[in-house]
């Protein structure tokens, strides 16, 4: 297998193999594989952009297959494991902005304190439906955010958006975008 | 033929049985509680003008007599599953416990894999197995969505399949939801009577055979393997019992299920079965306005060991 980000410049240093689960190190000291994200990088990174805290995530192993494709599990594993998923995608790494999966914001982004733009049920519909659109009126960070709307009495993660220059960027995935009615608010 | 015909000696009302399986099945979504609560999903059925009918039998099961089970708010959080009534069963017969190991053998598309999770609380490890690529993408597609962090996908043949890629040598509970002849689900897909054949019920028991007989042994002692299928034909349902009742140290005991059902068979075809089949359930379409299924639950032999 050969490591696409290049990896480490001396040979025996082993590469990241995307053909199977490996558990993420604890901490960038315990790092062998060049580029790969250490466990408490990713728990300090979704406390610190979206202030979901080990009270959430602490339980959960990360592990990597691909360049840069972290997954959440939460159950026990042989590492490394040569099997087809582990657990959910969670977030994407090696790359400058980390980028959450809509499903792991559908299923801890209601933990979120930050960075969540609550839509109106109008903009929420055209949301999930994967348009874009323009949200000046949003004064926090630019980039990846969580996104929900209300509905049955709570709030409630939808996905992600990208935040760029006054716009809500919907990347939703195509497979998940869907034609939704405007709820009653 | 009409493989139904061959079955009409096991009902109790023949004219019933027939008439159940030429109306069509209405669409019936699963609560997933990983995401959201059956009220919740109710409140948002509600708010959206959803229209949808409790089961009766079970609190996060929704008739929605519109139809488009994908097209909701609800099922696009990941709060809901489109999945048939008796397709419900199995899992609540496996009755996992949060930090059990589980063994889905023949999982995709992942409707059981999935409601075992959410039994389980999404805590423990679900492995969740299938020989077919293309439907365990399905599978994982369907995991994703509902939010599901404990299960391991495998592919693998079930007949022999190995633990060695996983991190324990034996499961708690196994659920071989076999591949069958499928005529329980003609009322969703009445095709499966006219690709019904003799040879493929002969063929496709020797895999479910197989399978058991796997699940049986990569389950410890005094651990749980339910066996179902949507078939009514005998030879895929209390034969294969049958089978492992002799070939493994394992038991049949009785599982109280929800719905009204009919005992397994002890005789068919001049065959004659262990009386223990009787513990099996079979369910008519006729009972309950569902589709048809074969559930059975095993108690493997051996004294408990705690882990």
């Amino acid at each position: 297998m050969s490591d696409p980000d290049g990896g480490s410049p001396d040979d025996t240093a082993p590469t990241n193999d995307g053909g199977r689960f490996d558990r993420l190190p604890e901490t960038a000291a315990d790092r062998e594989v060049a580029g790969r994200a250490s466990r408490e990088e990713v728990l300090d990174w979704w406390e610190t952009r979206f202030g979901i805290g080990r009270e959430v995530l602490g339980g959960y192993g990360f592990w990597e297959k691909g360049a840069g494709k972290v997954w959440v599990f939460n159950g026990e594993a042989a590492d490394p494991s040569p099997v087809e998923a582990i657990g959910m995608t969670f977030l994407r790494t090696r790359q400058e902005h980390w980028k959450p999966t809509t499903r792991a914001v559908q299923r801890f982004g209601s933990h979120a304190t930050r960075n969540v733009v609550e839509l109106g049920s109008e903009r929420a519909s055209r949301f999930v439906a994967g348009e874009d659109q323009d949200l000046p009126e949003w004064d926090g960070d630019w980039g990846y955010l969580i996104v929900s709307h209300r509905i049955a009495g709570a709030s409630a993660p939808i996905g992600v958006g990208l935040y760029l220059h006054g716009e809500l960027r919907s990347v939703v995935p195509k497979g998940s975008r869907a034609d939704l009615p405007v709820l009653e608010e | 033929m009409n493989p139904l015909d061959r079955y009409e000696p096991l009902v109790d009302d023949v004219d019933a049985f027939r008439a159940a399986c030429d109306r069509p099945l209405p669409s019936v979504v699963r609560t997933n509680r990983i995401k959201a609560s059956p009220d919740r999903v109710r409140d948002a059925f509600e708010t959206e003008g959803v229209a949808h009918d409790p089961v009766g039998w079970h609190d996060g099961i929704f008739r929605l007599p519109d139809g488009n089970p994908g097209g909701n708010w609800p099922h696009a959080h990941g709060w809901t599953h489109g999945q048939e009534e008796v397709s419900a069963l199995p899992a609540l017969a496996l009755d996992p416990r949060p930090g059990d190991r589980v063994w889905d053998a023949c999982a995709a598309p992942g409707s059981k894999t999935t409601q075992i999770a959410d039994l389980m609380d999404d805590s423990g490890t679900v492995v969740a197995n299938d020989n077919n690529l293309g439907r365990l993408s399905a599978l994982r597609h369907n995991a994703e969505r509902l939010g599901v962090t404990n299960a391991i996908v495998t592919n693998q043949d079930a007949r022999n399949f190995s633990l060695k890629p996983l991190a324990f040598d034996a499961f708690d509970r196994a659920l071989v939801d076999a591949p069958c002849s499928c005529e329980g689900t003609c009322r969703k897909n009445p095709d499966v009577l006219e690709q019904w054949t003799m040879d493929h019920v002969h063929g496709v028991a020797g895999i479910q055979k197989g399978i058991l007989t796997r699940a049986i042994q990569a389950t410890r002692p005094g651990g749980t393997v339910v066996y179902s299928t949507c078939t009514f034909a005998p030879e895929e349902n209390e034969a294969v019992l049958d089978h492992a009742l002799a070939a493994e140290d394992c038991e049949i005991v009785g599982v109280d299920l929800p719905l009204e059902t009919a005992p397994g068979v002890t005789e068919w075809d001049g065959e004659t079965y262990d009386e223990s089949v009787t513990r099996a359930r079979r369910v008519y379409p006729h009972h309950n306005d569902t589709g048809g299924f074969f559930c059975a639950k095993l108690r493997v032999g051996g004294s408990e060991v705690a882990r």
